[in-house]
């Protein structure tokens, strides 16, 4: 678990990024400190998901910086960066394998370091996932892939969890149970990087917002500066 | 006719049936996780079969080693030869066609598969030689009650079977396994996850290989040892394999150990039809299951 809540653990210096011929980002800079709770808020189409994936180097080309625990990672092939950044990752689509059961899918992520939960502590967490562990990954309900998706990366070790859009399409009851979940994550030292359009979701849970437009920070907003910055939050989130 | 009869038949249908399995089998291996059509899986059943060959009794002359590499060793040696070419093949060529349609792959692999049969055609007879290092203990026959079967091609039929399920298990109840199949699913989720992903499909790609060179090994005191056995073999594999299903593990094993015993039957049956059968099953499915037997809509 986390120790020195102040370590920065992730930068961000003069991200690019493109999909084929689309250039996406264009010098995205951001800092997350061990044991924050941040969010990258934007309209859709605004880079946010970009970003995650850029630091986990699934886009077709990046530049600049990101390092992880000090360490540059911008040149490490894919499959090194989770070891490197002790990072779990939870898409937006969840990435339940359908092929796997609940089992499967929460053993399936290499262990990245000591310290990451066990298989009953998670089940303690998502007592609904226990009743369906030999369940396939494409019988579960939405709100059961969500939490699986969110369960394996916490068996891994990983101490930065970047999390994109977890709320979509879930019920107002599944959200309670996420929101707890986040909390309890926080309360055990994760550092979070939230995608989220929820806002509502997000606003409690978080130290800091990033405002994103066309691929780059905006404006960055602290938890106690929200009230008094709303209405430019408003207008930076409106269609 | 005799019940005796038929199930004699039925048992050397089998003997044929495991080779079908075991080469079906890697070839599903590597098309249902890398979906890659391996045409070159003919080809290193064949080199299996020459490894097993050259080792045990051309080393000496050929390369001027005094060793001899014994029917038990080559059951590994053989398998790792080929393994290691297939992986060779895969990083250096295979790799840079897998954004393309699964027709280059198919080209390539046929491609390689002339050069090898057109290689060892240069050194060796094309009607085959004899292999010379069955051993002495698994020679004789085997009573049966119904028949006396060769000692041999019960452990054939006995070591494929187990070399099969193992293989089935592995991939359907392993973490491992579990780790392929996700690979296949979700390639880049699963390289977000800190999965080394191209080293996996290598070493698959590679063990798929393997399987045909073992099975390569087990042939080669039953049949001579060509450079066209491979080429006569894959096309009824393919077949198998579209029967199965492509793709699906447990598809190929059974599928090929059932064509085995029903071209097998056929031949007591009616013996004109027996090198057909199997192609005219596989129109059957396609025409009703074009999936396979096995298989899942894509």
């Amino acid at each position: 678990m986390p120790s020195d809540r102040h370590a920065e653990l992730l930068r961000i210096e003069d991200l690019h990024a493109w999909y084929g011929e689309s250039h996406i980002l264009h010098g995205m800079n951001l800092t997350v400190h061990e044991g924050e709770v941040i969010t990258l808020l934007g309209r859709n189409g605004s880079g946010r998901t970009t970003t995650l994936k850029s630091i986990l180097g699934l886009v077709g080309r990046r530049t600049g910086s990101i390092k992880l625990h000090g360490q540059e990672t911008i040149h490490l092939p894919t499959h090194r960066i989770a070891h490197v950044g002790r990072l779990g990752y939870c898409p937006e689509e969840r990435g339940i394998y359908a092929s796997l059961n609940v089992d499967e899918n929460l053993a399936l992520p290499p262990k990245l370091a000591d310290g990451g939960l066990s298989i009953d502590e998670i089940y303690r967490m998502f007592p609904n996932l226990e009743e369906r562990r030999k369940s396939q990954g494409s019988k579960l309900s939405g709100g059961e892939q969500q939490m699986l998706a969110i369960a394996r990366i916490l068996r891994t070790g990983a101490t930065l969890l970047l999390l994109d859009e977890i709320t979509e399409g879930l019920a107002p009851v599944i959200l309670r149970s996420l929101d707890e979940v986040i909390r309890k994550l926080r309360e055990r030292g994760f550092t979070i990087v939230l995608v989220e359009q929820n806002f509502r979701f997000a606003a409690p849970l978080a130290d800091r917002h990033y405002v994103i437009e066309h691929g780059r920070v905006v404006e960055q907003i602290a938890a106690d500066e929200l009230e008094e910055k709303q209405e430019q939050l408003n207008r930076h989130l409106s269609v | 006719m005799s019940m005796q009869v038929i199930l004699a038949q039925a048992l050397l249908g089998l003997n044929v049936g495991v080779f079908y399995a075991m080469l079906s089998l890697g070839l599903a291996v590597i098309f249902g996780l890398l979906n890659i059509i391996n045409f070159a899986h003919g080809a290193m059943y064949m080199l299996g079969a020459f490894v097993a060959l050259i080792g045990y009794s051309l080393l000496d002359d050929w390369f001027g080693i005094s060793l001899q590499i014994g029917f038990w060793a080559s059951l590994i040696v053989a398998p790792l030869f080929v393994g290691i070419l297939g992986m060779i093949i895969e990083r250096t060529m295979l790799k840079r066609l897998y954004e393309l349609d699964h027709i280059y792959g198919l080209l390539l692999t046929f491609g390689i598969t002339l050069i090898l049969q057109g290689l060892f055609s240069n050194y060796f007879n094309i009607s085959g030689t004899p292999y010379p290092g069955q051993p002495e203990s698994l020679s004789g026959v085997v009573n049966l009650s119904f028949m006396y079967f060769p000692t041999y091609r019960l452990f054939a039929i006995v070591f494929s079977i187990v070399v099969c399920f193992a293989t089935w298990f592995v991939i359907e109840h392993t973490r491992l396994g579990s780790r392929l199949r996700a690979g296949v699913e979700n390639p880049t989720l699963t390289q977000a996850f800190g999965l080394n992903v191209p080293l996996m499909i290598t070493l698959t790609f590679g063990f798929g290989c393997a399987l045909a060179g073992l099975a390569g090994v087990l042939a080669a005191p039953i049949y001579s040892v060509s450079p066209l056995m491979g080429a006569d073999l894959i096309i009824v594999v393919f077949a198998v394999v579209v029967i199965g299903g492509m793709g699906s593990i447990m598809g190929a094993i059974l599928t090929g150990l059932a064509l085995g015993l029903v071209e097998g039957i056929t031949k007591v049956v009616y013996p004109p039809a027996a090198s057909t059968v199997i192609f005219f099953l596989m129109v059957l499915v396609l025409l009703f299951r074009p999936a396979g037997l096995f298989g899942k809509e894509r």
